[in-house]
Order: C-alpha cells, then sequence, then structure tokens
C-alpha cells in the first residue's frame, strides 16, 4: 500500500523502521565476519531467538498498547513442542514446530477473546494467571515433559546434517528475526496496524470510527504468541535442552523488560532491549551470584533514566540524520 | 465436615497473608497509581530478617522488631530511590521499575542470607488447639489475630486521623489534595514505609507455618496482587475479601481436587470473577473518556 498518507512523526517513525530492517540483516551477515568465537556466535544466536519473542510482543504492546505479562507461557509453549511431540510421539521437530505455532494461535486466540476485554492490570493479571497455568502444567506433568528438571530436545536434522553447531543456529535465528522485523514493520502501515494504532490512542474513539477493537486486539495476541512459540521452538532445538524456566514469570517480565526499554513504539527498540537484557547477564556469567541483581538493576536504571526507551533515543539520532540529507 | 473445617482454617491463614499483601498493592496504588510488585519481598524480608537477628543472638520480639524496621527503610527507598525519579513515567514504566527492585532485593537476600528454608519457633508452641472436629496451630491464630489488629489498626488511622485522611483524600484526587495543603511526598512515603511494615509483619507471622526463603516474595506477590485484582483494585475493604477467598478457594482446590494445581485453580477463578466483573467484586467502573 501507500505510505504517502502517512505524515510527520509517524512518517519519520516509518523511515527509521524501515532502515532498521535494511540495517538488520546488514549487521546479521556482517558479524560473523568479526566474530570466530563459538561462544560468541552461540550467545548472538540466543539475541536474535530472544529478539524474536520481543518483537512479537512489541506488536501487542507498541502497536495495540496491551500489556502482557504472560508472553513466555507462549514460548513455553513452541519450546515444549518441539520437546515432547518428536520424542514422546515421533513427530518430525520441523512439523512440532507447526504444532506449537498452532497451539499457540489457537490458544491466544481462544483466550484472547474473553480476557482482552479486560484493560490495563487487569489485563495484566489475566495473562499472568495464563501463563502461570502454562508453567504449571509444564512442571507437574512430569511423565510428558521431565518436569522441573526439563527434558532433551531431539535436534533438528536438515539433509544429512544435525543442527548443532552455534553458527548454524546463529543464521536460521538471524533469518527468522529479519523475516520476523519485516512483518512487524509491515504490519505497522497495514489496516490492522492503522487500527491497532487507533486503539492505542484512545480504544473509544476507534470503536466509533468502526473499528472493531475486540477483534483487532486479538488478532494482535495471536501475532505475538506466534512470534513467541516460533522463538521458543527455536531455542529448545538450538539448546538441545529445555526447563520450565521458559515460561516462567521471570522469562515473561524479562520479555516486557525488552520491549520497555528498548521503547516500545519501534520494533528495533524490542531488538535493542533484547541485546541488552541477553548479551548483559552473559558478561556477568563469571558473577553468577550477582546476575539477578544485576538483571534487576539495569531494569530500574533504563526505566529510571531512559522512560521512552533506547530505541525512540537511537532512532531519532539516525531519523535525524537522514532527514537532514534528504532535505 | 472436619476436613472441610480444617481445609477452611488453613485457607484462612494463608488468606489473611494473601490480604495484607493485597492491602499493602491497595494502598500504593490508591497513594501513587504504582502497582508494586516488590510487594512480596516485603514479606520476604520480614521472615529472612528476622531468621537472620534471631541467628545472631537477638531475642525474637527484638529480632521482629529490627527486620520490620529495616523493611520499612527499604519501602521508603524504594520510593525515593525509584518511584519518585521516575515519576513522569508511564505506568507499565514504573510497574517495571518495581519488578526490577523485586528482583535486586532477591539477589540481594538470597547473598546476604542463603538460598536455604528457613523457619522461626512459633510464638506460643506449636500443639494444635482442637475446634469442631478439626485443628488449628497456635501460630495459625497468631496469623489471623495479626491480620485483624493490622486492619483495624489501619481503618483507624485511616477514617480516624488526619494523616490518613490526607492519604485517601490524595488517593481520591491528587491534584484537588495538593491545592488544600496535602504535601504529596510525604504520603507515598507513607505508603510505601506502611506496606512496607505490614507485609514484614505478615511475613514474620507466617514465617513458624510456611517457612521462609530467599525467593518466596514473588508467588506472594502475585497472589496478592490477583487478591487486590479480585477485590477491586484500589479497594482496601476487597483486598481483604479478594484476599481471604483466595485462601479458601485454594485450600479447598488443594484439599477436594488437585493439590499440584491448586495455584491454577485460584488463577482461574481469578479469571472467571474478572470476565464477569471486569473491574473485580468492589472496585468501581471506570469510564473512558475521548
Amino acid at each position: 500500500m501507500s505510505t504517502d498518507e502517512l505524515q510527520g512523526p509517524a512518517r519519520r517513525a516509518l523511515n527509521r523502521d524501515v532502515i532498521a530492517a535494511v540495517a538488520l540483516p546488514v549487521l546479521i551477515a556482517v558479524l560473523p565476519l568479526v566474530v570466530s568465537s563459538n561462544y560468541v556466535t552461540r550467545v548472538l544466536a540466543l539475541v536474535w531467538i530472544m529478539a524474536l519473542a520481543a518483537v512479537g510482543l512489541h506488536i501487542l504492546m507498541g502497536l495495540a498498547g496491551q500489556i502482557s505479562l504472560g508472553h513466555a507461557g507462549f514460548f513455553g509453549i513452541g519450546a515444549y513442542a518441539c520437546a515432547v511431540l518428536p520424542t514422546r510421539y515421533g513427530v518430525p521437530p520441523l512439523v512440532a514446530v507447526l504444532v506449537g505455532i498452532a497451539a499457540s494461535g489457537v490458544i491466544a486466540y481462544v483466550v484472547g477473546r474473553p480476557i482482552l476485554r479486560l484493560r490495563g492490570h487487569y489485563l495484566a493479571i489475566a495473562t499472568l494467571g495464563f501463563s502461570l497455568l502454562i508453567a504449571l502444567v509444564i512442571t507437574s506433568e512430569v511423565a510428558l515433559t521431565g518436569g522441573p528438571d526439563g527434558t532433551d530436545v531431539k535436534r533438528l536434522v536438515i539433509g544429512d546434517t544435525r543442527l548443532t553447531k552455534p553458527i548454524a543456529w546463529y543464521w536460521i535465528g538471524g533469518g527468522l528475526l529479519v523475516v520476523g522485523n519485516a512483518i512487524a514493520v509491515a504490519l505497522r502501515v497495514s489496516p490492522t496496524g492503522r487500527a491497532l494504532r487507533g486503539i492505542l490512542d484512545s480504544e473509544t474513539a476507534a470503536a466509533s470510527l468502526g473499528v472493531d477493537v475486540a477483534l483487532r486486539k486479538v488478532q494482535a495476541f495471536v501475532i505475538a504468541a506466534v512470534y513467541a512459540s516460533v522463538a521458543g521452538s527455536a531455542l529448545a532445538l538450538m539448546n538441545g535442552f529445555v526447563t520450565p524456566d521458559v515460561a516462567n514469570f521471570q522469562t515473561s517480565v524479562e520479555f516486557v523488560a525488552m520491549v520497555v526499554i528498548g521503547g516500545a513504539s519501534t520494533p528495533i527498540g524490542a531488538i535493542l532491549g533484547a541485546a541488552l537484557l541477553t548479551l548483559l547477564p552473559q558478561l556477568l556469567a563469571s558473577f553468577h551470584d550477582y546476575q539477578e541483581i544485576a538483571i534487576g538493576l539495569i531494569i530500574m536504571l533504563a526505566m529510571i533514566y531512559l522512560p521512552r526507551g533506547l530505541g525512540p533515543s537511537f532512532g531519532r539520532l539516525v531519523g535525524g540524520l537522514v532527514a537532514r540529507r534528504t532535505r | 465436615m472436619s476436613a472441610f473445617l480444617q481445609y477452611l482454617f488453613s485457607g484462612l491463614t494463608v488468606g489473611a497473608v494473601y490480604a495484607i499483601v493485597a492491602i499493602g498493592f491497595t494502598l500504593i496504588y490508591a497513594a501513587s497509581d504504582v502497582v508494586n510488585f516488590a510487594q512480596g519481598e516485603f514479606v520476604m524480608l520480614g521472615g529472612m530478617l528476622s531468621v537472620f537477628f534471631l541467628g545472631l543472638g537477638l531475642p525474637l520480639a527484638g529480632a521482629a522488631a529490627l527486620a520490620v524496621v529495616i523493611t520499612i527503610v527499604v519501602g521508603v527507598l524504594l520510593q525515593k530511590l525509584a518511584i519518585e525519579q521516575a515519576r513522569a513515567a508511564s505506568p507499565v514504566t514504573l510497574i517495571i521499575i518495581t519488578l526490577g527492585a523485586s528482583n535486586v532485593l532477591r539477589g540481594v537476600a538470597s547473598l546476604v542470607f542463603d538460598k536455604q528454608f528457613h523457619s522461626l519457633p512459633a510464638f506460643s508452641g506449636s500443639n494444635p488447639i482442637a475446634v469442631g472436629g478439626a485443628t488449628i496451630l497456635p501460630q495459625s491464630l497468631w496469623v489471623l489475630g495479626g491480620s485483624i489488629a493490622m486492619f483495624v489498626g489501619l481503618w483507624l488511622f485511616l477514617d480516624k486521623t488526619l494523616t490518613g485522611k490526607a492519604l485517601r483524600a490524595s488517593a481520591a484526587n491528587r491534584f484537588a489534595a495538593q491545592l488544600v495543603g496535602v504535601n504529596i511526598g510525604f504520603i507515598l512515603v507513607l505508603a510505601f514505609g506502611l506496606s512496607a511494615g505490614l507485609g514484614a509483619i505478615a511475613g514474620i507471622l507466617v514465617a513458624p507455618i510456611t517457612l521462609t526463603r530467599y525467593d518466596v516474595g514473588a508467588l506472594l506477590a502475585l497472589k496478592g496482587f490477583s487478591a487486590a485484582i479480585f477485590g477491586g483494585l484500589g479497594n482496601p475493604v476487597g483486598a481483604v475479601i479478594g484476599g481471604l477467598v483466595l485462601g479458601v478457594i485454594e485450600a479447598l482446590a488443594a484439599g477436594y481436587v488437585t493439590s499440584v494445581y491448586k495455584d491454577g485453580v485460584a488463577f482461574v477463578a481469578l479469571i472467571a470473577v474478572l470476565l464477569f466483573m471486569p473491574n473485580g467484586l468492589l472496585g468501581s467502573k471506570t469510564v473512558d473518556r475521548v
């Protein structure tokens, strides 16, 4: 569709996102040239995967303005679909990924339809309650999921290659993120995106202009769930092992923190936030006992001193430079 | 019947703790619109600090008093150093700050104390008292009695004292309260200090029964928040009812249905209530202005 009708800040925001959508694959393609260590490659693959889930949550939070404290629930569904189906039922891993996506989408629709009528804190607690149920099932159904100790995940085999190398997952994660980010940017200017932004500005006003608010919110919730599910599957297949931690409350908190630290209004912000919250704990890995304090402090400091998020500040800089060139 | 009574007792005991955490949420939310997810950490600090000071050789009462004072200081510091610094931030941002704070407090607790479960000695012995075919621990009476005392004290404070009225006034309309001379800065500190103190006392009262550890706060915060929402966020009476109802539902579910999924049952009940009463049991209806 044409973007001519966008003006002013919306136009600049779009420019910024398009630039980011182009810059991201370049960055992903170039990084392996400077990084040779397997460890760093693996950490970067992890960043792309977490960022994918965060971009999904950005669609719900940044576009539709709905908070979810249960994003990790869908992350867990995706991860455990890949863990349980291939080992217990002989389903091929790639099919398990699809089953995970379908399950997440359907559950998001069924659960989202009623709970998205709730607002603000009431919605937050409902999403939270839902994801706690998922986590509870994962921890309790020991025969199926291995319980609190976690379970092995059958490796993904493509052709004759068993995908275990970090660099393979670097490209898979990076590829998924590029696609996911491009979809998020495209979604922003689609009719759905415009309807969602209308809801963000004022639900009542959007409804009176004929936007089916309930339907649009559920759409965003389902899309976010699918992102999380794909990311969860990728994580499980990369690690070859999952624990119930993937679905717990702390993981949901970290996803929300990624989106907000990065700046909820842009997908690139979610990616920056994911990078920050994934890389810093790795840097601090040798101070394991201090990790929880560090994550908490990063979240607090970022929120206190950069309440609009890293993304918008960074984006304003880039967007401003480009605007000056093209003027 | 005696089984039912037994579940009811344990439900009310746990529910009283949820109710106090929910009151803490309510106080802070009413005064500042902040949903303070670090609320559960206050309960943890109360219990763990008491265990710590008891270990240093202090008598139980002294250890408990010191624990409450320190927790209040932590609550006030949280308000001063974090929430106040981000005054202009959106509600979501503020929630995330308190979630970060709860990470920090949990991390510090695991370092300063340890990662083991701890218990406090029961205040007046642990010989169960028989009531109508069921038994109740003396400590449960302490929890229930202590909670009732806190509820009544809080009600007297909010209803009868000038400071309490100022707190309620700023909850109703912060700007108008400021215009008539209420010191909002002080009210916010008061709300955080009070919530922290109440949480710490609850943590001490319940530690002999449920044990305590550096990470018990997270789940308590979720349960307390559920209870506050259940009753209608911002309404103290709703918070008490919400906490007790949640505790009893959980205990009954654990007794009659499934102990594995007792937490789940509580949340299903919560979601069900919200679907029919989107503002909780006693919440006021919100109207959106365009």
